[in-house]
């Protein structure tokens, strides 16, 4: 049997990679999947407590998490299409439009 | 048996989410999170929910990251070689990770301390089945499934208009031609 603790140790360890990822890359694609990989790190979450807890709703929650990411990536890089159609460019220091 | 493949499938996750953050190229980032991903898969399957692997499989490696690999493909990746991390704010970036990470696994070591949830894992005694998991969502769950369904409808309106090429720059380009 597997102690919970590991799947929590795993999801915290993917997550603080994750933000490293959306923190220090420069390139808006790479930031992007990294917020799938927090993403993914917190459905472990999910899944391990409704495991441990015998409770489905976790799952339900799980597919919701998935269902709502996937409407997210299409409308982030809709955007990502739009703003270098416009400003041709992916790095994240230069994309300075909302600043005013 | 169960914790070698656990941390097989977690050494090889957490091996090729480090690729997503180190990779140069970004369609190398993009393959190594689909690596990610199946791993994740699998560990869901040890979780007692291989529903939800089989759905982490279709939406994020067939659907999400095909349309990642779409959109990378479509644009120049060449560029991007020299400069892969942020100058300016690193070192920030650097403290409050670091900080991040400690305070999450302090967090988690004395968190038994704290609650009573965090003991070992139960056996598993049965588990639920695919018909549970449909049951509870069309019936507790119903009016959340709807609106998730209007969201993704939402989104995907959102990005076909997003990602249409501008009317009044369309509009323009054919005039400016036969002008000239």
């Amino acid at each position: 049997m597997i102690p919970t603790l590991w799947y929590l140790i795993l999801a915290v360890t993917l997550f603080v990679i994750g933000a490293a990822g959306v923190l220090l890359r420069r390139n808006v694609l790479i930031v992007l999947m990294s917020l799938e990989l927090m993403l993914n790190s917190v459905t472990i979450n999910l899944l391990a407590f409704g495991h441990v807890l015998q409770d489905l709703r976790g799952q339900i929650i799980a597919i919701f998490v998935i269902a709502i990411t996937a409407a997210e990536v299409a409308v982030a890089l809709g955007i990502l299409v739009a703003l270098l159609r416009n400003k041709d460019t992916l790095e994240v220091d230069e994309l300075t439009i909302l600043k005013g | 048996m169960e914790r070698e493949f656990f941390l097989l499938l977690s050494g090889v996750a957490i091996i090729s989410a480090l690729l997503v953050i180190v990779a140069r190229n970004p369609v190398h980032s993009a393959l190594a999170l689909v690596a990610c991903l199946v791993q994740v898969a699998a560990i869901y399957i040890l979780l007692g929910a291989p529903f939800l692997a089989v759905i982490q499989i279709f939406v994020y490696v067939g659907a999400v990251m095909v349309l990642f690999l779409f959109v990378i493909m479509m644009l120049d990746v060449r560029k991007e070689a020299k400069t892969r991390y942020l100058k300016k704010a690193a070192w920030p970036g650097l403290v409050v990770l670091v900080v991040l990470a400690a305070e999450l696994f302090v967090l988690l070591m004395q968190s038994a301390k704290i609650h009573t949830v965090m003991g070992p894992g139960l056996a598993i005694t049965e588990q639920p089945s695919v018909e549970d998991l449909s049951l509870l969502l069309f019936q507790d769950f119903l009016l959340p499934f709807e609106v998730a369904s209007v969201i993704l409808l939402v989104a995907l309106i959102g990005a076909v208009i997003l990602a249409r090429p501008d009317e009044a720059v369309a509009a323009d380009k054919p005039q400016n031609g036969g002008r000239r």
